[in-house]
């Protein structure tokens, strides 16, 4: 699937990872290296680090200090290239509210060059369940379409993708949605997509994930 | 999915000006609040002038730009709030899409609004203040053009500045009122040559002086942008 050189790289490599907000260290002297395809669960309580961990490791926050590297590529040097081939799905749906689900998706599948944007858009919507709703404001969706629709938006990315992101994937979906995104998560593994997987339903995560990654105010911890 | 060709600068530039102009059409109850801002800041300077026809004719470009200015803030503020809403320019910088196409975008569409704006002011003053067009329609359009251009450039760079501040409604006016002083004293003072004439040949130096504006700041944003919207 991955034809850069660094194809032999880990999916993920921190060293020394620390992020400070303001006086907070919300993440102090993270190390840690996932292999090529591998799937990592990631705990703690809430404000362990484990959403900031995940944002810095998209790309979405700089480290206070430390190193981040994704398939080989340097979270700063080739920051451009990384996002290109990692996802995240976040708590915020990185949606417009003023536009249809399917505006959305045709906008960033343009965004990603992707051909016939609009055809690839509605079967993303259909394939999340959302089609029956693609042409609504995405103000007038649910909680749980918003996530559809999120991991709709997440999924054009592939086939650069190496690396995705999942931050609470399972939350305010309702049962047939946490079904799907069990699919999605065993189809990107499938297809040799590493995932970082943080959620409190930890049993669900392990069924998921092969490693564990637990987190304490900022800190690598024994769960 | 295989042949992907990401956009250029200038195709993301339109994918984004494309993507804010839906949003404002969807929204269309925040473009009648702006044009009744703006119309109701003219009747303002009307009333406080009282009956004067010829105070109002002679100072009618300036309250046409302080008019634009005032609204401007309104939409230069809206056009950053809805890439806050659901970390929306979050979601557009992790794509990745090149931010200097998101400057791009987003200053051409503001500018297109508050020409848009400008063009339905234009009949009010005419109507209102009693001005004509003594140097013809071309030459004001030429000068909405420009002078929105030159609002919109720094006013999107600083807007995406104070969207990251809790003062951010304070902090836009702030930052961009004493920079936007050259354009707007260059753009009032064009408007009212083609109100009342130009008998010394001066449009051109105001014109020079608005399109050197531009050309600085919308370098300056292109050049910017993408170390602002990164944290």
């Amino acid at each position: 699937m991955d034809e850069t050189p660094a194809a032999s790289a880990p999916a993920i490599e921190l060293r020394a990872l620390s992020k400070r907000f303001g006086r907070h260290w919300a993440l102090a002297g993270v190390d840690y290296t996932l292999a090529r395809g591998d799937s990592l669960l990631l705990t703690g309580p809430n404000g362990s680090g484990k959403t900031t961990l995940l944002r810095l490791i998209a790309t979405a926050i700089s480290p206070s200090f430390g190193a981040i590297r994704v398939a080989g590529l340097d979270a700063v040097r080739d920051r451009e290239e990384l996002r290109r081939r990692t996802g995240l799905l976040s708590h915020s749906s990185f949606l417009y509210e003023d536009l249809t689900g399917e505006q959305n998706l045709v906008l960033a599948a343009r965004l990603l060059g992707i051909p016939d944007a609009q055809n690839s858009a509605r079967s993303l919507l259909e394939r999340v369940g959302l089609d029956w709703r693609s042409g609504r404001p995405v103000r007038q969706f649910s909680a749980g379409m918003r996530k559809r629709a999120a991991i709709a938006k997440l999924l054009l990315k592939p086939p650069a993708l190496v690396l995705a992101l999942l931050d609470e994937p399972f939350g305010e979906l309702d049962p047939s949605g946490i079904a799907l995104m069990e699919r999605l998560i065993a189809e990107l593994l499938a297809n040799g997509v590493a995932i970082v997987l943080a959620t409190h339903m930890v049993d669900q995560g392990r069924a998921l994930c092969r490693q564990r990654l637990h987190l304490q105010e900022g800190r690598v911890a024994s769960p | 999915m295989n042949a992907r060709h990401p956009p250029g600068l200038l195709e993301g530039a339109f994918l984004i000006l494309r993507k804010d102009l839906l949003i404002e059409w969807h929204t269309r109850a925040r473009l009648n609040a702006l044009l009744f801002f703006a119309l109701a800041t003219l009747l303002i300077f009307s009333f406080a002038l009282g009956p004067d026809t010829k105070l109002l004719e002679q100072n009618a470009g300036g309250y046409l730009w302080l008019a634009i200015l005032f609204a401007s803030l309104m939409a230069l503020g809206e056009s950053f709030r809805v890439e806050r809403e659901n970390a929306s320019l979050d979601g557009l910088r992790l794509l990745p899409v090149n931010p200097r196409a998101v400057f791009l975008g987003k200053a051409l569409g503001n500018a297109a609004i508050l020409f848009g704006l400008s063009l339905v002011l234009i009949p009010v003053m005419v109507g209102l203040f009693g001005v004509s067009l003594a140097l013809g329609l071309g030459s004001l359009g030429l000068i909405l053009v420009l002078g929105c251009l030159a609002i919109s450039a720094p006013g999107t760079l600083y807007s995406a500045i104070a969207s990251n501040g809790q003062a951010r409604d304070v902090l836009l006016p702030l930052l961009l009122f004493p920079l936007i002083i050259p354009a707007l004293l260059a753009a009032v003072k064009a408007t009212s040559l083609v109100f009342q004439g130009d008998p010394m040949s001066q449009l051109n130096s105001w014109l020079l002086l608005l399109g050197g504006f531009n050309l600085t700041y919308w370098g300056l944003g292109v050049a910017l942008f993408p170390q602002v919207i990164e944290e």
